[in-house]
């Protein structure tokens, strides 16, 4: 339904990248319309290169032609300008915690991962040992909650969804174990929270596409 | 119950300087424990098993570790007064992605500036003008990152100018010559109170760089 004060809410994103498709999710758990642009990250748009000049990367918001870029940032954003479904506590306390985690995975844990299960022959062993640490960290801050956010879902499981889905299908192409439900109940059980969320499961992509697409990139 | 803050620190670290700009800049009574980085706390240890770094700030028993977290949670819970990020949910985003800029970018060229040496400090000082070219650009005319008042991105960013003396002699740069704009905001700053309370001299910091650069060989 159309009005004349249209909110414009645009993602520049990338199907397959667990940073843009953290947006998807948390603009579908508010609710909120949005148009969505494929980027084609080999040509990038005029667009992309206008509104984030200084990493010329996915994922931006643009929201009535404001630009805002980086995931964790857009998303803090979101939770500030459409209240509904909170993402974020009231509480300072309990924010700081939830930045610390978001941020500890970016900083930390997502890389140690991805860098285990990409890593050739040579690096091999001190990858997955730093990976298995990263999970234990994980694995220690979820204890028995059902998600990191408490009772429902928020800023540091939408931030961890690379942990509950695309983990799975890099180590599978790895060949690797990393994320088990032997080596890390928790973690393990709060991922299968997560993906059989009803807003999350339709905001995933599908997982065929997804093993496809990071087969194919293995195989270079 | 009055409250109790403490901030471990370390002298020289340009994150710990941003939680003592915060701190200082909303007037918070707090203990300041200088940890031994070689040698760390057992508070410290325990109140920041993750990273095991500095700074964290422990506000009445309960751990807030990063600098801009706690810089943002010391702007949530003290927010009678010098609001240090906008109130507009954009301007936020902005404020954000430019202190996270910092972050990401203005720590990393500064350290090559002047640990690294021939093509790759080169390299590291092209960067370096480039980065701070760019900051230039976002603080057009405004006096200060935050407006007319020092705000979360001038936190973010005026500690790494204690720096500077080493980044210039070591790096062999002139940062006056290539960022005029830059120098001017930055001595603005350190005209403001809670900035230049909270932070030590470039001398200090110096010498400081002088005894890193003997004990990991790097002259």
């Amino acid at each position: 339904m159309a009005t004349a004060n249209q909110e414009e809410v645009r993602l520049l994103g990338k199907w397959a990248s667990p940073f843009s498709n953290r947006i998807d999710l948390a603009l579908k758990l508010k609710g909120v319309p949005y148009k969505y642009f494929e980027e084609n990250l080999a040509n990038k748009s005029d667009d992309l290169l206008k509104y984030n000049p200084v990493y010329k990367k996915v994922p931006i918001l643009v929201h009535n032609g404001n630009p805002i870029a980086e995931s964790l940032i857009i998303l803090e954003y979101i939770d500030e300008t459409w209240k509904n479904n909170p993402l974020l506590s009231e509480d300072p306390y309990e924010r700081a915690l939830a930045r610390f985690w978001s941020k500890t995975l970016d900083d930390k844990i997502l890389s140690a991962i991805w860098n285990a299960c990409w890593s050739d022959e040579k690096g091999r062993e001190k990858a997955v040992e730093e990976a298995l640490e990263a999970l234990k960290i994980l694995e220690d801050e979820i204890k028995d909650k059902k998600f990191f956010g408490g009772e429902t879902l928020g800023l540091v499981d939408i931030a961890a969804n690379f942990i509950g889905y695309w983990v799975y299908i890099l180590q599978e192409i790895a060949g690797l174990e990393l994320l088990t439900l032997e080596k890390f109940p928790k973690v393990y059980k709060w991922s299968q929270e997560f993906i059989n969320h009803p807003v999350i499961k339709e905001g995933l992509p599908p997982r065929d596409e997804l093993f496809a697409f990071f087969k194919a990139s293995a195989s270079k | 119950m009055a409250d109790e803050v403490i901030l471990l620190d370390y002298w020289a670290s340009p994150f710990g300087m941003r939680v003592r700009i915060a701190l200082a800049e909303k007037g918070i009574k707090h203990e300041y424990k200088e940890e031994d980085l070689r040698n760390k706390s057992p508070l410290l240890l325990q109140m920041n098993p993750v990273h095991k770094k500095i700074p964290v700030l422990i506000h009445n028993g309960k751990s807030i570790c990063e600098s801009l977290i706690a810089v943002q949670y010391i702007d949530e819970v003290w927010n009678e007064k010098s609001p240090l990020l906008p109130s507009d949910p954009y301007q936020r985003s902005q404020a954000r992605f430019w202190a996270d800029y910092v972050d990401k970018k203005i720590y990393e060229v500064g350290k090559n500036l002047w640990t690294k040496k021939g093509e790759e400090q080169e390299a590291a000082k092209k960067e370096f003008v480039e980065a701070h070219k760019l900051l230039e650009q976002e603080l057009g005319d405004k006096t200060y990152f935050g407006g007319d008042k020092i705000g979360f991105v001038d936190v973010a960013l005026i500690p790494f100018y204690t720096w500077f003396k080493g980044y210039e002699t070591f790096g062999n740069i002139n940062v006056e010559k290539e960022c005029p704009k830059f120098i001017a905001w930055a001595k603005r700053c350190m005209q403001v109170e809670s900035i230049s309370k909270s932070v030590p001299d470039q001398d200090k910091v110096y010498g400081f760089m002088v005894e890193i650069r003997k004990k990991f060989g790097l002259e």
